[in-house]
């Protein structure tokens, strides 16, 4: 096997741009998940925390399941809706970067909702009383509480992004790894691990380490200044 | 904060707009090939020799045999080209494609330790091969996965009168890749096809132990999937490929696709 | 003055008629019937668990009573014009500028206009020189100072104030105490809780004494201090303890 810090090193200096395309494309597609992820799951996880309601005790044990749902199935899930014979055949978006997008959007929702219902369940029991007496309702102190969590909530971001920037399964079932289309660091690195490719394969890993730990440098940075900030 | 807020407004606007880029808006078809064809890198070699003529972008998505029938069948591609014969026929039978074209063939080896425990250098026949494996109880690695090669070998155990089961015998369940990197590991021997050996990197003590009996022969077809059962099917783009490819040109390109000074798959279109 | 008064209308006397509460089968205030009129400071007193915290928030409408009536002068169930700063004052994860502005925007203030009122706050509390300032990251007087502080830009015609001085040293205690004397001063009327006699005696224009949830004396500070009716205050005020 070659030395795959010196392929991994090669490739990036070289700025390869078949890898170029490949890093774009997963980052575009697992950050476009994360973002429509908490668009969706922020607000549900703190109407979730925030709502009584028959089958809440219910709910909350499902989202806390699908924590745990296999990869290969969402992307079956996914695959199924929007195959030409599927409910969502007419949109023809399978084996596109959006079809990608959609399945890892399913992955991480259940994450974003459980982890933003603890924090702002957490977050209500403190602030409920205070809200109340500043004169802000139910619905004026979901904003409020997503607010003043970010910085808990920010892990639960950060926990999304590593499950699909790391995941295989479903991107590879619903985008097809088309070359230079749907090709993604994942489904590269598992492409040439079976053509034996063994270096290339974990340069292409380290690759993929390096962006998530920049981001999450970033994102951790970002915390610690917030924390001293805004206490 | 408010400066916080815009910056996250913009960014997460920023990102939407990002995310809803529309693909290139080129002219394209889907092709589900299988991945052993995909991993001998055959598509890279001709794919921009049909794109440069015609302009229309082949976008293959490789999966195992069964898999990719299975994509054709319900219309998620347009063109399905793969490597088992009987179930490209039972395709076009079932009407979910319109016809089988022969366009190349390759071959399928056996590889093994090179020590060759189970002496298969002396065999004379593919069949006699398998039943030398069985006999020795040699470590031997299959697909397990229902695909063209999964198939090939079937039928050869078939032919040996071998019904393959015991501790000797491992189902890795997944692609050829990984399981001829799982060959190499155990050491074990495995049936190939000659293209994905040749442009496999990770062969360890892995050598071809047999090759060369008729009865090895792999024949790809290419099937264009029936416009009449999924209307959305680009059936003029896709006609042009499959014309493309079983052309004069088309059968120069794959014959001129050579690794390590070794031509991988062989003409052989009507 | 820039300050806008948009809860103009008299919201006081409040009234509590035969008021009780209870969370399952523990009654915990009792039958309490009381007028709360405006610009009177009263101070309520009582052991620990005398439910003196309760009674504040029932006034401010934190709860509601489970049998009698809570009436406002203004016949709203909750009118916007009060405001009740606690023992330990829970400031959100912002600065102190924005911890200000917070109510005012629930209340739908304009941009203007809160900016005025945050910029005035600041500089009358003394906290300009923080308003950037994590408000979590303030000492516990100065915490509790910018609630006081947050309390008053809302500008309530009622303030309640739950035990504010109990957790403070005694040079905040006594900045706080010269906080709500001020607002008194003001017209602000003022529902106070301590355990603190010396407190109530500088601060008391009339003392509700609870006992058990029940209120069993409410008169002026001058006449409760000179001699209480009930053996559980003259206990009290002894420093004996009352359970």
């Amino acid at each position: 096997m070659d030395n795959p810090f010196v392929i991994a090193f090669g490739l990036i200096m070289q700025a390869d741009p078949a890898l170029m395309q490949i890093i774009s494309l997963s980052l575009r597609v697992t950050l476009s998940a994360v973002v429509i992820a908490c668009a969706i799951g922020l607000p549900l996880g703190a109407a979730l925390a925030l709502s009584r309601f028959r089958g809440k005790a219910m709910v909350i044990v499902i989202f806390n399941a699908l924590m745990g749902l296999p990869p290969v199935v969402a992307g079956l899930v996914v695959y199924l809706l929007l195959s030409r014979s599927g409910p969502l055949g007419g949109l023809a978006l399978l084996f596109t970067p959006t079809a990608m997008i959609l399945a890892q959007t399913v992955l991480i929702l259940p994450i974003i909702v459980s982890l933003t219902r603890s924090v702002v369940e957490d977050l209500w029991a403190e602030y409920q009383e205070h809200l109340l007496s500043l004169g802000a309702g139910r619905l004026q102190a979901v904003p409020t509480l997503l607010w003043d969590g970010r910085v808990s909530l920010l892990t639960g971001v950060l926990a999304g992004f590593g499950r699909a920037s790391a995941e295989v399964g479903a991107v590879l079932i619903v985008g097809g790894n088309i070359a230079g289309h749907t090709r993604t660091m994942t489904t590269a690195i598992t492409l040439e691990t079976a053509r034996g490719n063994l270096g290339l394969a974990v340069a292409l890993g380290l690759v993929l380490l390096s962006l998530t730990l920049a981001l999450n440098a970033a994102a951790w940075g970002a915390g610690q200044w917030a924390k001293g900030r805004l206490g | 904060m408010r400066n916080t807020r815009n910056f996250m407004i913009a960014a997460v606007s920023g990102l939407t707009l990002w995310a809803a880029l529309p693909a290139t808006a080129q002219e394209f078809i889907t092709v589900a090939s299988t991945t052993s064809t995909e991993n001998s890198g055959l598509f890279g070699h001709i794919l921009p020799l049909f794109q440069a003529e015609t302009g229309i972008e082949v976008r293959v998505v490789s999966q195992g045999t069964g898999q990719a029938l299975e994509t054709g069948r319900r219309g998620d591609a347009d063109v399905v080209f793969v490597h088992a014969r009987a179930q490209e026929e039972a395709f076009v039978a079932e009407g979910y494609g319109v016809q089988r074209l022969d366009v190349m063939y390759n071959d399928f080896v056996i590889v093994g330790p090179s020590d060759d425990p189970a002496g298969l250098r002396n065999a004379a026949t593919a069949p006699e091969a398998m039943a030398a494996i069985a006999g020795a109880g040699a470590s031997f690695a299959s697909r397990g996965d229902d695909s063209g090669t999964h198939v090939a070998e079937q039928t050869l155990w078939a032919l040996a009168e071998i019904d393959p089961a015991g501790t000797w015998y491992l189902s890795t369940g997944s692609s050829m890749g990984a399981t001829l990197n799982t060959a190499a590991q155990v050491p074990a021997y495995a049936l190939t096809d000659r293209g994905t050996w040749l442009s496999f990197a990770n062969r360890g003590p892995l050598e071809i132990v047999f090759e060369g009996d008729p009865v090895l022969f792999n024949p790809y077809g290419i099937i264009l999937v029936n416009p009449d059962r999924h209307p959305h099917v680009k059936a003029e783009q896709a006609l042009a490929f499959i014309e493309w490819i079983t052309s004069d040109t088309g059968q120069e390109a794959i014959a001129s696709f050579v690794v390590g000074g070794e031509q991988l798959f062989f003409p052989n279109a009507q | 003055m820039s300050r806008m008064a948009p809860h103009t209308q008299p919201i006081l006397p409040l009234s509590l008629e035969r008021v009780s509460y209870s969370i399952g089968p523990a009654t915990l205030l009792q039958d309490i019937s009381l007028t709360i009129p405006a610009g009177r400071r009263l101070l309520v007193m009582g052991a620990n668990g005398a439910g003196k915290s309760l009674f504040l928030r029932l006034c401010h409408g934190l709860i509601d009573p489970v049998s009698g009536r809570r009436t406002w002068a203004s016949a709203e169930p909750r009118p916007k014009a009060q405001a009740m700063v606690f023992q330990r004052p829970v400031l959100l994860r912002r600065s102190v500028a924005e911890n200000l502005a917070y109510p005012l925007a629930l209340d739908g203030m304009e941009r203007a206009a809160r900016a005025d009122l945050v910029a005035q706050t600041l500089d009358r509390f003394g906290l300009r020189p923080m308003a950037n300032r994590p408000a979590r990251l303030l000492s516990g007087g100065e915490q509790q100072r910018l609630a006081l502080a947050r309390a008053w830009a809302m500008r309530p015609q009622i303030l309640f104030l739950d035990e504010p001085t109990s957790a403070l040293d005694p040079s905040a205690t006594r900045m706080i105490e010269g906080m709500v004397a001020q607002f008194a001063d003001e017209g602000i009327t003022i529902v106070m809780t301590t355990h603190n006699l010396g407190q109530a005696r500088r601060l008391a224009q009339d003392v509700a004494f609870l006992h058990r949830g029940r209120m069993i004396e409410h008169q002026a500070a001058d006449t409760f201090f000179a001699g209480p009716e009930t053996p559980e205050a003259r206990a009290f005020l002894a420093g004996d303890l009352v359970w």
